[in-house]
């Protein structure tokens, strides 16, 4: 069977060789790489920007951030189908091609990210190896870990208050560098899909900038419901180990502290959404309003095939209602929850109708393609493009992120 | 101690004598050393598509799939021919079933999903067979948007595929507006027509045209000024696809008509 042929059913005329090939790994690599712009920019709306408020979550953001990024390349080595040669496009790259970008701004907003977050926690790494260094008895576990710690100190011991001075200055100055790069690492994703010229629904201008804001979105949704569910496994941790040491804080204390960070990020999320909005509609409008050759045949699929998934669940589910979820006043954390999840959901419907539906018509103009995902794995090619890929690519982050919080504490203060 | 007026003096000597040797360098396109040392490429290869003369009997594709080792039965092929049928009432029915392969023997439309529409002979306004193939174009964007450069124009004006270097990501795939490129059902690399490139430099002919009876399908060299292609070409109405795309495609036909996609 040839590739593709697996998930298209095709209608009317479609060319012979015509078949969905961008599937949903396609869909999950500029969600992912989204999460990771996003996620990054809300750390910075603190470090650069002063913003107090942000303070309790944008280090939770930044090192989030960091368990995002290597996710981000996954779902294309598991689209390729030589992954093996996937590391040709940072080898050889072809200058020419917007893939080959990937590279070159991945490798610095990777190294940025990595060189502000061993600036937040030098002064955690100095702290844990000098203790470390007092234990009495080391076992081969605390040997092991003072050896990690000393390494992660890069030799740079000094902790006097100048130099932790130096260390914020540091801090700003890279999450200031960072935030264009982190635009950059996601608006040109929008721009791999923007500047194919074969494919009617793709090819705009405002593709990068519509990729932003949804990007931002989606990873500023996704930093308040981690955020959200690592506090209440805290709040029930604490609970327990307040019998304990009364002197840690109580549930009330972390509750308001949680809702007032949950309160001023949404906020933030309302005003990228909107904007996002904006843009989406602008661009349909404008596509309805010039009508070239290509819109005929767009009108059916928007307004037709895909009018559920774009109408219904990505404006209506996924935008409209976690817009009023929000707006509506004395936000709690149920409602905030529920409204993260929708936005979320609605950041990846966005993904899936740009990328699935722009391979839902053929190039002939004359004919539709369905696409059928793959559910139950029974080879290596429907585990990859099927949903226990994009499950895999999905969790990924969040196993990361336990490892990562092992080394890079993201509640420090209470421990 | 140096004073100012000779430091002066003798910086603007160094800046100039070193200037003078600094000018005898010029950056080289290694191109342009290659074009200076033979003439231009003696050949660019162009492809015409009679249409009146196709009868749709599927020869070329078969040849094709066989000569270039594409999988009979995989259904993707490097060229094919589609079927237009216009009724009265204005509207276009299209198929090419398996690339038009075996043939349009019966007289139903395929509209996917293996569902077929039957047309009644009295419908009908016009019918005709449109060939199709890779387009060779001279501003490919299947080259533009390969990330490892494993897809490229040789100078001749060919684009090939670099089985060895390609990583499968699509993306030529994507980008190209006529559809001719695909995944190659053996090597898992992306595959396209390319004049049957190992042929043509041998001084033959694609096996598609040594496979038509009708003369529907000719290759030749547009920088030859007495090849009947060129001469076809340069003072006959040819058209081309898509021309909006600015592809400039090098696949000519005759007599194209508005509904051909």
């Amino acid at each position: 069977m040839v590739h593709g042929e697996l998930w298209t059913v095709k209608e009317y005329f479609v060319y012979p060789n015509e078949y969905i090939y961008w599937t949903i790994q396609i869909v999950m690599y500029p969600f992912m790489t989204g999460l990771v712009a996003g996620a990054f920019v809300l750390s910075s709306l603190y470090h650069v920007f002063g913003v107090k408020q942000l303070k309790g979550i944008a280090r939770f953001s930044l090192v989030f951030s960091f368990a995002l990024l290597p996710v981000a390349m996954m779902p294309l080595l598991m689209h390729l189908l030589q992954p093996q040669r996937g590391i040709e496009v940072m080898m050889t790259p072809h200058f020419t091609s917007a893939i080959a970008a990937f590279g070159i701004v991945f490798t610095t907003y990777g190294m940025i990210v990595a060189s502000e977050l061993w600036f937040v926690y030098r002064q955690h790494f100095v702290e844990t190896a000098l203790e470390l260094r007092q234990a009495s008895e080391p076992t081969l576990a605390l040997r092991l870990r003072l050896l990690l710690f000393t390494a992660l100190t890069l030799g740079a011991w000094d902790v006097s208050e100048h130099a932790l001075e130096k260390d914020e200055r540091a801090v700003r100055v890279l999450a200031g560098a960072g935030i264009p790069v982190a635009c950059f690492l996601h608006g040109y994703a929008g721009f791999i899909f923007g500047s194919v010229k074969a494919n009617a629904l793709w090819m705009t201008p405002l593709m990068p900038v519509i990729f932003i804001c949804s990007a931002v979105v989606s990873g500023i949704a996704l930093c308040i419901i981690t955020y959200i569910v690592t506090m209440e496994l805290r709040k029930l941790l604490v609970a327990w180990r307040r019998k304990q040491e009364p002197g840690l804080p109580s549930t009330e204390e972390l509750k308001s502290a949680e809702i007032q960070v949950v309160t001023i990020t949404a906020r933030y999320l309302i005003m990228f959404l909107v904007f996002a909005i904006t843009l989406e509609l602008l661009d349909l409008v404008f596509r309805g309003y010039t009508a070239v050759k290509s819109w005929d045949i767009l009108r059916s699929v928007i307004y037709g095939k895909d009018f559920v998934s774009i109408f219904v669940i990505q404006y209506g589910l996924g935008n409209l209602v976690p817009f009023i979820l929000f707006l509506l006043p004395r936000l709690t954390i149920r409602r905030a929850v529920a409204g993260t999840l929708l936005v979320l959901l609605g950041v990846f419907m966005m993904r899936w109708n740009v990328v699935i539906g722009g391979q839902a018509f053929s190039s002939s103009f004359s004919g539709f393609m369905h696409y059928h995902l793959p559910i139950w794995p029974h080879s290596l090619e429907t585990f990859k493009e099927g949903f226990f890929g994009a499950l895999t690519v999905a969790v990924t982050p969040f196993v990361l992120f336990w490892f990562i919080n092992k080394v890079l504490p993201v509640f420090k203060e209470s421990h | 101690m140096i004073d100012r007026r000779t430091f002066c003096k003798k910086s603007m000597l160094l800046v100039g004598g070193l200037a003078l040797p600094l000018a005898a360098f010029e950056l080289f396109d290694p191109r342009k050393l290659l074009a200076d040392k033979s003439d231009p490429a003696k050949e660019r290869w162009v492809f015409l598509v009679d249409t009146e003369k196709c009868v749709g009997c599927g020869y070329c594709v078969h040849a094709c799939k066989v000569e270039n080792e594409i999988p009979y039965e995989a259904n993707v092929t490097r060229t094919w021919v589609e079927r237009y049928v216009v009724t009265k009432d204005g509207k276009s029915h299209i198929d090419s079933p398996k690339g038009g392969r075996d043939g349009f023997t019966a007289g139903r439309i395929e509209i996917g999903e293996g569902k077929h529409e039957e047309i009644r002979g009295e419908d009908v306004n016009k019918a005709f067979f449109v060939p199709k193939l890779c387009n060779q174009c001279e501003n490919p964007p299947c080259v533009q948007v390969c990330p490892v450069g494993a897809t490229y124009a040789t100078a001749d004006g060919v684009v090939l595929v670099d089985r060895k270097w390609c990583i499968g990501c699509g993306y030529c795939i994507m980008g190209c507006p006529y559809g001719v490129r695909f995944f190659h059902p053996v090597y898992h690399v992306a595959e396209k027509c390319n004049f049957c490139y190992h042929r043509i430099t041998k001084g033959m002919k694609t096996a598609c045209v040594d496979a038509c009876a009708f003369d529907a399908r000719r290759i030749g060299n547009i920088n030859d000024p007495a090849d009947p292609v060129t001469r076809i070409i340069v003072t006959e109405r040819v058209s081309i696809l898509k021309e909006e795309y600015g592809t400039k495609p090098q696949v000519y036909y005759l007599g194209l008509s508005k509904e051909v996609k």
